[in-house]
């Protein structure tokens, strides 16, 4: 919608000015003498993702807090880190004037952004200014295919994650004709190519791809134009404000077709929006179920008694300050420039998966686990290793 | 399975939602000459108000036959409260300004109503209770179910009242005098001031009702839902004629039935070259060639120039 764009944009100013009014707001306990190191993050949070981009915010938060309880000690000086949190709006054009704030404002790295559409664009200012992105939840291959060496990701891509989605659908769930419905965002529509292309070398056939924006909660029209070409599963790539209503509108249609999604759609807000049509939904998550990792379920806990239940990437913006405050301290720099090397080649257990980055910055042999909703919440089926 | 009437039916249910909401700009613009942006919020406001009332009742064990009716009169009351003070505040004071200042008020009050809504609400998306079963009816091959049957019915009922209360009472003859000429219908007796603030009061009892329908039946509220939904309504508006009641509904039933039918078939009939993510491109085009053939949209009246 390119109207939509113009009062935002009247406004962007306004915005970003306003937010920048909550950047020392948890720094209470600055004591005298410990060095100042700032840390930006950058999701929506206004917009209908804004429940999920909070949700980064606290991830990201929580885990500079437990470095600050901690006293890290780098250069011989104690560290004491400051969040600096901005709003992108999940708009690429937002996303690269909050991306040059952060610049300006010294951050020493950024954890972000939480869309693939605004990661992509803004990996090139970071870039330029020499600072470490580690995007906790942008999956477009594209990302890192830019060739950055800034950019970094702790979360499968969307050809990992396309690739074991694909595969399940066609030859777990034995599905012939598949109808495809994507969000056009770089992330959805990323998503959706991989899983037409691994589940067509599996077998199936692609009866429908059809569209949507993410900003819709209409797709009945769509629906009925899939249903005509009967398909046996139905594909959504996007996110959970719309993969809510849609599925609701699946049912209302009676269209019977088994449902999956990305990353995208694996939230509780999914499930309270479908209701009950969410029942048998799939979703894969990348990474291993959070119970499973040694200190996964603590973070749960924590996280939960402090905010409120994880939506999404909460634990992969943790993961991700966590690896790149490990880096600074094996450099013993908070320099970008010294540590980017020692995260290059970094292993440290995070509470999503064991962290390691290939040459391009992608998470390396990363799981990705399929899920089901039954009895109204997501269950883990099994976990899948993730090719290429 | 009728796919052509199926799309149909997605598309008068769609329509109708538009058209209430469409209504609520046309009045405002057909008497005070100014598009009240704000106008998307107030449904929002509407829906939330109505969630959160529903949501109480349900808690006191309120039966939902009786609940839904009470949430719907206190959103109604809540957002025609809030018509009034958007007026009040927004637009009276800037009543004799140059055209633009009301309008820069009017997208000001809707960031605010926005913000105002996420800090009240939250950022998360509230889920509509299920009130009663949803039940599923087969008519000729296409499906609808009751929340879509009470849309379109209710719709038809809102707007044919509202006509009767346009052409038919004392009131609606005061809103017609007021909408041709503020002065002189001043000089007559009519107390424009007490007129413009029923209009804004009666299209943000109309924004209520869409909000609860709206939000029946995609089964959630949200903050931000006020934004696409008021500029799809406001397109309808101007695609029928704005300032023209009968043109809201005309224009907010055909834009319903353009996206269902363009998203259904663009594909089919540019053999794959677009595709349905043209939606709204094709909606609009359709609204461009409107105007360009007929400026002041369908049922528009040309206004002459006046010397």
């Amino acid at each position: 919608m390119s109207l939509r764009t113009t009062p935002a944009l009247l406004f962007i100013s306004a915005i970003v000015a306003l937010t920048g009014c909550n950047k020392s707001g948890n720094d209470t306990a600055k004591a005298t003498g410990d060095m100042i190191v700032r840390i930006g993050a950058a999701a929506p949070l206004t917009g209908s993702q804004a429940h999920i981009g909070k949700d980064n915010e606290s991830g990201t938060r929580m885990a500079i807090d437990d470095a600050n309880a901690k006293g890290i000690v780098i250069g011989g000086r104690k560290i004491h880190f400051e969040l600096i949190s901005e709003d992108d709006q999940a708009d690429p054009k937002t996303a690269t004037i909050v991306a040059q704030k952060l610049v300006d404002d010294n951050v020493k790295g950024v954890i972000g952004h939480l869309n693939s559409g605004t990661t992509i664009p803004t990996a090139k200012i970071y870039s330029d200014n020499g600072i470490v992105q580690i995007s906790p939840s942008a999956t477009a291959v594209s990302y890192t295919a830019q060739g950055y060496k800034t950019a970094f990701r702790v979360m499968a891509n969307d050809a990992q994650q396309g690739h074991v989605l694909g595969e399940y659908a066609a030859k777990n769930l034995g599905a012939k004709k598949i109808a495809v419905i994507d969000d056009r965002t770089a992330y959805g529509q990323g998503l959706a190519d991989e899983f037409i292309k691994a589940a067509e070398a599996a077998g199936a056939q692609i009866v429908a791809h059809e569209y949507t924006n993410d900003k819709a909660v209409d797709f009945t029209a769509v629906l009925t134009a899939v249903k005509g070409k009967q398909p046996d599963l139905l594909f959504y790539g996007g996110m959970d404000p719309q993969a809510g209503p849609m599925s609701k509108q699946i049912k209302s249609l009676a269209l019977h077709v088994k449902f999956m999604m990305g990353d995208g759609g694996y939230t509780p807000e999914y499930i309270k929006l479908a209701g009950d049509a969410a029942e048998g939904s799939y979703a894969t998550l990348p990474g291993v179920p959070l119970s499973k990792m040694p200190g996964g379920k603590e973070f749960e806990t924590r996280f939960v008694a402090k905010y409120q239940p994880i939506q999404l990437y909460a634990p992969y913006c943790y993961d991700a300050v966590n690896v790149m405050i490990a880096a600074m301290q094996k450099a013993d720099s908070v320099e970008p420039a010294k540590y980017l090397p020692e995260l290059a080649k970094i292993s440290v257990d995070g509470v999503t998966a064991k962290i390691q980055f290939d040459a391009k910055g992608d998470l390396q042999g990363g799981a990705i686990t399929m899920y089901q909703v039954q009895q109204g919440k997501w269950q883990a089926l099994e976990t899948l290793g993730a090719s290429h | 399975m009728n796919i052509f009437l199926q799309q149909i039916v997605n598309g008068l249910v769609q329509g109708s939602v538009y058209a209430l909401v469409a209504l609520g700009y046309t009045m405002v613009y057909g008497i005070l000459g100014l598009i009240n942006f704000a106008h998307g919020e107030v449904v929002m406001v509407g829906a939330m108000l109505s969630l959160t009332a529903l949501g109480v009742l349900l808690g006191w064990d309120v039966s939902p036959l009786l609940a839904l009716p009470i949430s719907v009169v206190i959103a109604m009351i809540g957002c025609m409260a809030l018509g009034y003070s958007i007026e009040r505040v927004a637009y009276r004071p800037l009543r004799h300004a140059p055209r633009l200042a009301p309008l820069i008020t009017a997208i000001g009050i809707s960031i605010l109503l926005q913000n105002l809504a996420m800090m009240i609400w939250g950022r998360g998306y509230h889920p509509f209770p299920i009130l009663f079963e949803n039940s599923l009816h087969t008519f000729a091959g296409a499906i609808i179910n009751d929340i879509q049957i009470a849309i379109i019915l209710l719709a038809l009922i809102i707007m044919t009242g509202l006509m009767w209360v346009v052409n038919h009472t004392r009131l609606g003859r005061s809103m017609r005098a007021v909408a041709e000429n503020q002065h002189a219908a001043q000089l007559m007796g009519v107390d424009i001031n007490r007129v413009i603030s029923i209009t804004f009061m009666l299209g943000s009892a109309l924004a209520a009702i869409a909000g609860l329908m709206v939000s029946a039946n995609y089964g959630l509220a949200h903050y931000y839902m006020g934004f696409l939904l008021g500029l799809k309504a406001f397109t309808a508006a101007v695609l029928g004629g704005i300032g023209n009641l009968r043109g809201a509904m005309l224009g907010g039933l055909l834009l319903g039935l353009i996206e269902s039918l363009g998203a259904g078939y663009i594909g089919d009939l540019t053999g794959g070259f677009l595709g349905s993510n043209y939606q709204d491109v094709f909606a609009f085009f359709v609204l461009i060639a409107v105007l360009v053939f007929r400026p002041s949209g369908l049922l528009g009246e040309r206004i002459a120039e006046r010397a």
